[in-house]
């Protein structure tokens, strides 16, 4: 094992887990911002231990997002400092602007929030989780602008042996992030729907607190539906972004080998890199590839074989990354469907129904991970696509070091995210105060 | 002043504050296992800062993520070469962070007992570290040409790393009994400012014979001795260390408190400007620091990154104190009882 392998690994384990904790606070905040609004117009005293009891698991988790993100801002200068230097002129900014326009107000009303239940008007009590849900995702915008620079670089000139900051402007419109941004975010706000659905369902499976969980029941699946709609169709934009910027990724997601007009898709496929195509594939579907990537027929789609060997992303991660999100993704649709249905009486549901919504809590997670798999793996070999190779990016380490910092992530981030997992069934299964 | 050195001197003073800041979380961590009498105790220093650290820790975000904006290469070398100790900083605060959220999130003694070691621990080891890390850096670090540390972390524990270790240790420690004491009413009130009062003639100790070690064994004296009115400068930690324990005894802790962040605050500058225009002396060849000349973006990052620091840090500032402002009573038992406390 290598410096750069292991800093890899390390990147990426600290990435996913912190990724376990972000997707439900950018979803919970708004959820929760819209209970907390309903008490303040209804003055219903539900909708007020609505927000209590939903903000105590949205908090529980925003501490580990915080936690983990500091990790994320290091480990570009430990272990990736030759990357850091190369586009630190732009992609340091970035990270900069977020801390300073959105996580100092997200984490100074957060604690406003939490602690000032007594001291604030109602009404300003609310504008402060509003002021939360819209920070958390404002950090979000600014680190995938700077995600988006590494996956579609702009606004930039090649100087100095580095990438100099030329157009601001260019980078803050990145296409590419801002639609990232969405696919990303309306994932989240998808997954704090499901989160709320099936801690519902579980509550309305043991008959407690029936109304109260019939209520929140209603929002999550309202939130759940709208967003898992709007996650596909952006999802389907972001393939076309792919098919244009990043004609490798979108190959190696569709384990797409030869060049051709009217490109088909597969049912099924086994991807043999070695042999530089497909094990098995069948169940062909006809231009479908073409269509999704170009929104027509008789588009070309070029295949991985037209690209150098070094310049291709592991085809099998990728490939498989894909096709798990868009199927869970598709699970997902029909899944809250059923619980947007079932919303006015979901007590009333048949037990399957109900225990189907508390199964379905991790679809989204996993879900969202998998497409940041597609996002990240598909990149490679590149750091900054078409700038910069991930193996020239890494920080000249003695690889002891790195080893035993990944070690000791492993362990410590395990033993969080149990922690976490553990408080969170804890406090999802308790009754409302 | 041009655009480099304006950000060089937000750059020292984005540290200064959040060693101000957070220094009294982490002192109030740091005094804990000596001070807290019972669990009632424990969590009156709990949710003395818990409004606080959160916003507070953002400070080191704001200041890690303006040297990778500013200063790229210094960022990329002063992380990487400080490798080792800064995953220790970066594993103590995880542990520091979720301490608060964990703790009482289940009612058992052995549980607590557990979040209450790793407080201690998540306090005590960032500020030896950041000290051991800034008075190395402070005294230049063995960095050759290409940004490689000859060296590793024991290369780090010499005897002036050290005295900076110590010296933060007992300034936060100080600063947290200030910050508790202010926080808090009763006998607890008075024993935080005993506290303060015991801890004060360490400090006091520390201050100088680190300024004495910095003129023997540092080069931070040259900036001064050459403009000698940068010596004002220095006036500020000095002037804060008198003030602090004047206002101790006439029991005005927040007061005091004012005077110890002049100390802390105006310690952390008298560094930065010592070692201007290095961000990152080298020790083994003053032509293989990282500098303000060498290391910084171009001018159209850095004054773009001025406009939003100057919209956006002074909005930080207003909201900032003013939630301080909003939780400024002491912690009582009616806080203890409230469900969101620690």
């Amino acid at each position: 094992m290598d410096v750069l392998l292991l800093s890899r690994l390390q990147f990426a384990f600290a990435t996913f887990i912190h990724f376990i904790f972000v997707p439900l606070t950018l979803g919970l905040s708004f959820i929760v911002a819209v209970m907390e609004t309903k008490y303040v117009r209804t003055g219903d005293e539900t909708y007020k231990k609505m927000a209590k009891f939903w903000g105590k698991l949205f908090l529980i988790n925003f501490a580990l997002g915080v936690v983990t993100g500091l990790t994320l801002e290091f480990q570009f200068g430990t272990n990736w400092s030759r990357y850091s230097t190369f586009v630190g002129d732009i992609f340091g900014s970035l990270l900069a602007i977020e801390a300073t326009a959105a996580f100092f107000l997200e984490s100074t009303f957060v604690a406003v929030w939490v602690f000032g239940w007594k001291k604030l008007s109602p009404k300003f009590h609310a504008t402060c989780i509003w002021l939360v849900a819209f920070a958390a995702n404002l950090s979000a915008l600014w680190i995938i602008l700077a995600n988006g620079f590494m996956q579609h670089p702009v606004g930039y000139v090649i100087q100095n042996g580095r990438a100099e900051l030329a157009s601001f402007t260019d980078v803050i419109t990145n296409g590419y992030a801002w639609n990232e941004f969405f696919h990303t975010v309306t994932g989240a706000w998808a997954l704090g729907g499901f989160f709320v659905v099936g801690v519902s369902a579980w509550h309305l499976l043991r008959k407690q607190n029936v109304d109260f969980f019939t209520k929140s029941f209603r929002i999550g699946a309202a939130f759940a539906l709208i967003f898992a709609l709007v996650v596909a169709l952006v999802g389907h934009r972001q393939g076309n972004i792919v098919a244009e910027v990043q004609p490798a990724k979108l190959a190696a997601m569709e384990s797409h080998w030869e060049t051709q007009p009217n490109a088909p898709m597969y049912l099924v496929q086994v991807p043999d890199p070695e042999n530089e195509g497909n094990s098995i594939q069948f169940g062909k579907i006809p231009s479908i590839l073409s269509i999704m990537a170009f929104n027509n027929p008789s588009a070309v789609v070029k295949g991985l074989k037209d690209f150098p060997k070094q310049d291709r992303p592991p085809v099998t991660l990728t490939f498989s990354a894909f096709r798990l999100m868009v199927g869970l993704g598709t699970l997902m649709i029909i899944v809250a469907i059923l619980a947007f249905i079932a919303r006015h009486q979901p007590v009333e549901c048949s037990p399957k129904l109900l225990k189907l919504f508390v199964w379905c809590i991790p679809v989204p997670y996993l879900a969202l991970q998998a497409g940041w798999a597609v996002a990240e793996v598909g990149r490679q070999p590149w750091i900054v696509y078409g700038l910069m190779r991930t193996k020239d990016a890494v920080s000249p380490l003695a690889t002891s070091q790195v080893a035993i910092s990944l070690v000791a992530f492993f362990v410590v981030y395990i033993l969080l995210a149990a922690i976490d997992i553990f408080l969170l069934t804890k406090y999802a299964r308790k009754q409302p105060a | 002043m041009d655009l480099g050195t304006i950000w060089f001197i937000l750059w020292g003073v984005l540290w200064a504050v959040y060693f101000v800041l957070d220094g009294y979380d982490f002192g109030i961590g740091i005094i804990r296992p000596f001070f807290s009498k019972n669990d009632t105790e424990t969590r009156i220093m709990y949710n003395a800062m818990g409004p606080f650290w959160d916003g507070n820790e953002v400070w080191l975000i704001t200041a890690g993520g303006v040297t990778f904006a500013a200063f790229p290469k210094t960022y990329a070398i002063m992380f990487s070469s400080l490798y080792t100790p800064l995953m220790l900083l970066l594993f103590s605060l995880i542990l520091r962070g979720v301490t608060l959220e964990f703790r009482s999130k289940v009612d058992s003694a052995g549980w607590r007992k557990l979040w209450d070691a790793c407080n201690f621990l998540g306090s005590f080891l960032p500020a030896l570290l950041l000290g051991v890390a800034f008075a190395n850096i402070f005294m230049g670090i063995p960095l050759d040409k290409d940004g490689i540390l000859q060296g590793n972390l024991f290369t780090l524990l010499n005897p002036y790393g050290l005295a900076g270790g110590l010296l933060f240790v007992f300034l936060f420690a100080h600063h947290g009994a200030l910050w508790l004491a202010q926080k808090s009413e009763g006998e607890i009130r008075e024993r935080a400012l005993r506290t303060a009062g015991k801890l004060w003639p360490v400090v006091a100790a520390l201050v100088v014979l680190f300024l004495v070690m910095s003129w023997f064994m540092t080069p931070l004296f040259t900036n001064y001795l050459v403009h000698p009115a940068l010596f004002i400068v220095l006036l500020v930690p000095v002037a804060g260390l008198l003030l602090t324990c004047k206002y101790r005894r006439e029991g005005r802790p927040l007061a005091s408190w004012v005077g110890s962040a002049l100390l802390i605050g105006g310690a952390a500058l008298f560094g930065v400007f010592g070692i201007f225009p290095a961000l990152l002396p080298s020790s083994l060849n003053p032509a293989w620091s990282l500098t303000i000349e060498n290391s910084s973006s171009t001018p159209l990052t850095l004054s773009i990154m001025l406009g939003v620091a100057l919209v956006f840090v002074p909005i930080v500032i207003i909201y900032q104190v003013w939630a301080m402002h909003l939780f400024r009573h002491p912690v009582t038992q009616e806080d203890l009882d409230y469900d969101e406390a620690y």
